[in-house]
This record gives structure tokens, sequence and C-alpha cells, in this order.
């Protein structure tokens, strides 16, 4: 398939450009040379585009249970509300009495969100999950240093985190302490304990933790820390299975990102953009990013933190997600949010449940929001790996779960089916799931050869991270 | 999967070549390079800088994951392996061909199992 820049010729374009309604300027002579925009027209276009939708596979397709990305479906009411063009047709230095709807729109999503997480203020400007992350632990070191406490260096992550957690720590600074979960995949108390001590900056947790599994200890994990001098910094990642049930706040979390891009289903993957609000209980608030929205006598503004960790980001973060988001909390209401994060539970648990009759399970038992199966009993009997059922999948239209995370689970396959899909789909899904594990003992050959029916086979994977291309290469 | 008799093995899947009491070469297992895939980065340790036993001395990554390094003993890297920086595919093709660093002035050393315990260690 031809890329954009290859279409086209010289000259051609769209002419329905509107009569320019401001008053001209000259750029900056800096630029010698024009830019090297695509010469296309209108049809040229939109064929370009519908040619790459049939190519792709989103949430508007089918099933995508992507293992910790909550890949739940966006809901399109979301999309019409951030098309209102008193949204889009805003200027980000416009005075703030010209904004009132747009700061009162981020204070309204604000208070809701500060609600589930059990936090005292958001900031909203971190552009995704791991910009979110290092927002928080950015706080966790402000409060340190404020208080003239220069020897915590070191940040404890359990080895089940996401990769962005140690990469968060180290890019703020810190040493990482890694330490190993228990064989039921929650965090090691007494590997906790023996880890903490006068340099302990901080601990990032997410709970339910990466394999599904809700840390009973958590309350316990919160105190430890505390009791040694860290704060707790916790990973949204996975607040959808319990979001209007519990609250990372109540847990003795200090801080808190939250991917809006997944939890509060606004649009996700493909780029963004997204939003990793960041959260934080009332003494972290002087270190927040500014501006944050307060509302004075019945007017919004802006108010900058005394002791500010700086910006992030300019402006206020991806305002249209915020849009989408608000949007989404308000019409699912205070019981819907809830229901929402049940039902998710449920879905799991049900697939879980009829999944395990074939597929080991990493971790027995009920779990949250996504599940871990481990294939490496297969993998030993058949040959087929979890790639090679993955690949399967794709040929009867599905995305494959998450593979070979977390890291700690062997030939792992995570599935977070979502609360949007129903029981029919599940039923369809693991029909096909048991059909491949079948194969891999009947046609082993069938799946080393999948797909077969996508636009592309395989993927040399080697060959992409060896020598990467990453934009297009003008002649 | 091989692992020579001649070579002492770490709990974190790293090989050690004693070449003398204080000299040594460090690699990894084929367990390791099988476990991770094909490698498609290193991240070269730096020669002079310090080693310490059971921490990292520099990382690996393949088409699934990044991982760590982890150095046996405590010494001073002494020499790397430059090819691996173009050839990280090596590490697959050639597990113990392909070592990583030469450590000198060993001070301590973890406590390392032979080819068999390593074995029955990783069931394999």
């Amino acid at each position: 398939m031809k890329l954009i820049f290859e279409l086209g010729a010289e000259g051609r374009g769209l002419s329905l450009m509107p009569p320019c309604d401001v008053p001209e300027v000259r750029l900056s002579d800096e630029r010698t040379e024009a830019l090297r925009l695509p010469h296309v027209s209108e049809n040229e276009l939109t064929r370009h585009y519908s040619a790459l939708c049939k190519r792709i596979h989103g949430v508007n397709d089918g099933f995508y249970p992507l293992g910790s990305c909550t890949m739940k479906y966006n809901p399109k009411i979301d999309e019409d509300m951030a098309a209102l063009p008193g949204f889009t047709q805003l200027h980000p230095l416009q005075p703030e009495g010209t904004v009132q709807g747009a700061l009162e729109a981020y204070h309204t999503l604000g208070g809701a969100l500060c609600e589930i997480f059990g936090m005292d203020d958001v900031s909203f400007q971190p552009a995704a999950g791991a910009h979110g992350e290092f927002t928080g632990v950015m706080l966790i070191k402000a409060y340190h240093v404020d208080r003239g406490d220069l020897n915590r260096t070191k940040i404890i992550v359990p080895d089940s985190a996401h990769g962005t957690n140690p990469a968060t720590a180290a890019m703020c600074g810190f040493e990482v302490v890694n330490i190993p979960s228990g064989a039921d995949g929650c965090v090691d108390l007494d590997a906790l304990r023996a880890a903490v001590g006068p340099d302990t900056a901080g601990l990032m947790l997410t709970n339910p933790n990466t394999v599904g599994i809700f840390d009973k200890n958590i309350l316990e994990i919160t105190k430890i820390v505390h009791d040694a001098g860290g704060l707790c910094y916790y990973d949204g990642a996975n607040l959808n299975a319990i979001m209007g049930v519990v609250r990372p706040g109540d847990m003795g979390f200090d801080c808190i990102h939250s991917n809006l891009h997944k939890t509060f289903a606004t649009p996700h993957g493909g780029g963004g953009p997204g939003a990793g609000v960041c959260g934080c209980k009332a003494f972290l608030r002087k270190y927040m990013p500014g501006p944050l929205v307060v509302k004075k006598d019945g007017v919004y503004a802006f108010d900058y933190p005394e002791k500010s960790i700086g910006r992030v980001k300019m402006f206020y973060g991806n305002f249209a997600v915020v849009i989408r988001a608000l949007t989404y909390v308000l019409s699912l209401g205070k019981a819907g949010i809830e229901d929402a994060a049940k039902c998710a539970v449920l879905n799991a648990n049900y697939m879980k449940a009829r999944l395990s009759d074939k597929f080991d399970m990493a971790y027995e038992g009920i779990c949250m929001h996504e599940f871990v199966m481990t294939l490496v009993k297969l993998h030993d009997e058949t040959g087929c790996s979890a790639l090679d059922l993955a690949k399967g999948m794709l040929d009867f239209g599905l995305h494959p779960p998450t593979m070979y995370f977390p890291l700690i689970v062997h030939e792992a396959l995570m599935v977070e089916p979502c609360e949007t899909e129903s029981k029919e789909l599940m039923d369809e899904v693991c029909d096909i799931y048991c059909k491949l594990y079948d194969m891999a003992y009947e046609n082993p050959q069938a799946l080393h050869d999948a797909p077969v029916s996508t636009p592309v086979r395989r993927l040399d994977e080697v060959a992409a991270a060896r020598n990467m291309v990453l934009r297009y290469q003008f002649s | 999967m091989t692992f020579p008799e001649e070579l002492k093995y770490s709990r974190s899947d790293e090989w050690v070549k004693f070449l003398d009491d204080s000299t040594a070469l460090v690699g990894i297992t084929d367990y390791a390079q099988s476990e991770m895939g094909d490698l498609v980065f290193i991240n070269l340790p730096v020669v002079g800088d310090a080693t310490e036993k059971e921490t990292a001395m520099c990382d690996i990554e393949s088409v699934k994951a990044v991982s760590d390094v982890i150095c046996p003993l405590s010494g001073e890297i002494l020499e790397v392996n430059e090819d691996l920086a173009d050839a990280p595919e090596t590490l697959n093709a050639d597990p113990y061909g392909a070592w990583i660093a030469k450590i000198g002035n060993i001070s301590e050393t973890e406590e390392l199992l032979t080819a068999a315990e390593y074995r029955a260690y990783r069931n394999c």
C-alpha cells in the first residue's frame, strides 16, 4: 500500500479553504524550503484513509481484550460533545472570563475523579499514562526535597509492574529497587519490609495488580512504606476494576495517575492523544503542575500552586479528551461507574471460568478485571507458543490478548474483556480460543503458519526492532 | 539446551568463566537467550566501571522485553565485547562464545552453581 506522500501530484489539493478572517501576518523568514506536505485531491485523501481503516482492527471492529490496556468501547455521545463548536473553537490563550464553560468542565470532571480516586486535587496536564506516572513521582520527590530529606533516593517497584514504573522512577532520578512477588502474585510483605528504610522515597504499585488480583494486604503495604517515611504512588492502569467500589486514597495511596483513555472510555491506541490525569492528597497539592482550576465566588479561575514542580505540558492537557471523559462520567453517573467496574470483573471471571477446562491459569481463584493464562504445557506438548495462538486468533477476526506479559508468567496470555462486551460475544470468543487450543494438538503447523487471512502475514519483528524506520524518507 | 561443564552459573542466568583467580568472562546462558527470544539490542557496560555482585551491569533487549544482566562478581570491567553492539543476535546463536564483559580484580563472588546444579535449578 502506498503512503500518502507517494500519492497525488505536484499542485493537486483541496480548494475548500474559507476566506481568511484574521489579519494576515508574515511568518519567520528562517524557513528556507517549503513544507513537504502531501499534494492529494479530496477523493485521493478519503480513499487513502478508507483503505487504512479496512486494514486495522479497533474497538469498532470487534473484540479487543488487550490485558492491562482496558480497550473498552468508546460511546459515540462522547465524540458528539467533544465536537461541539463551543469547545473546538476555543483558543488556549483566551482570557479566563471568556472560557468559564471550559473551566467548569475541568472543575466538574476533577471533582468526580477526586471522589473516584479518594484524592483531593487533580491535574489534567499529563498527556498519557507514563507522563502521569512521571508527574506523580515528581510530587513525591518534591515532597522529600522540600522537607530537606535528601537521603531518600530509592523507589520500590514490584517485579510484576508495568515497565513504565521503573522507567519513571529512573527518569525522576531515583534508584529502582525491585521486589519479588509472592506465589499468589501479590507483594511479598517480608520482602517489602526488608526493602524499606531511611533511603525509601516511595513505592509504585497498581492494585488490582498486574496479574489481575486484588492485593488483600494493601493497607499493610502502604503502612509499611509510610512507617519508613516513604510515600505511596498508585498506578491507575487497573482502576477499571475498582472505580466506584474502593478508592486508592482509602487504600493509603498519596498520589495517583489514571488514564482517561482507558478507564474513562476515551479513544485509545494509535498514538493518542491520551490523558494521564494525576491526582494527589491535599498535602501534595502545593507541588502540583500549574495551573489548576479553582472556583471562587461562583467564578472559575486558574491557580498556580506555590511550590509547583512546574509545567509538564503546555497549556492544560488534552482538552477534547477531558470533554469525552466528562461526558462518560456524567452519562454513567455514580451507580453506572460502579456497575461498569463490577461488570468488567464479572466478564473476566466468566471467561476465566469457561476457559479453565482447557487452559492453565497462572493464578487460581477469582480474578478482578483480567486474568493470565500460562501456555507452558501447551508449548511443551505441541510446540505451539502463546505467540502462535495469538496469531491464530487474527484469522478469526479477533485482536489477541496481551502476550508475554507480565514477565513473571511464562508463555503468558493476559485477557481483559472489559464491561462493554456481551455474553454472546464472549461465548463465541471462548469457543474460538478452545478451537485453537485443539488445533495446536491436531495440526500445529497450521498455527505456526497463521495468520493467513490478514493483509500482512507474520511481521519480522526482529528486523523491525534492529532496523527502525520511523518516518517517511523523502528522496 | 547445553550448559558446558567448565562454566559456573548464577541463579539469574549468567555464566562465568574464570580465566584465573581474579579475572573472568561473563555472559548469558542458553536458557536465558531462549527465554528472551530474538535479541535486538545490548546496552554494553563501560570499561573501568566497578561491578557489584548481584547488581545489574548492563541490559539487553529482545522483541519481548528489556532485561538486566546481573553481574555475579564484584570487581571491575576490564573489557567489553564490542562486537555485540552491532550483532546482539550472536547472544542467541552462540551464548557461550558471546561473552559480554571481562571482569578483573574480583573481590567477591556470589554463590555459583555447577552445570548440573544449574540444569536442575532450571529444570531443563
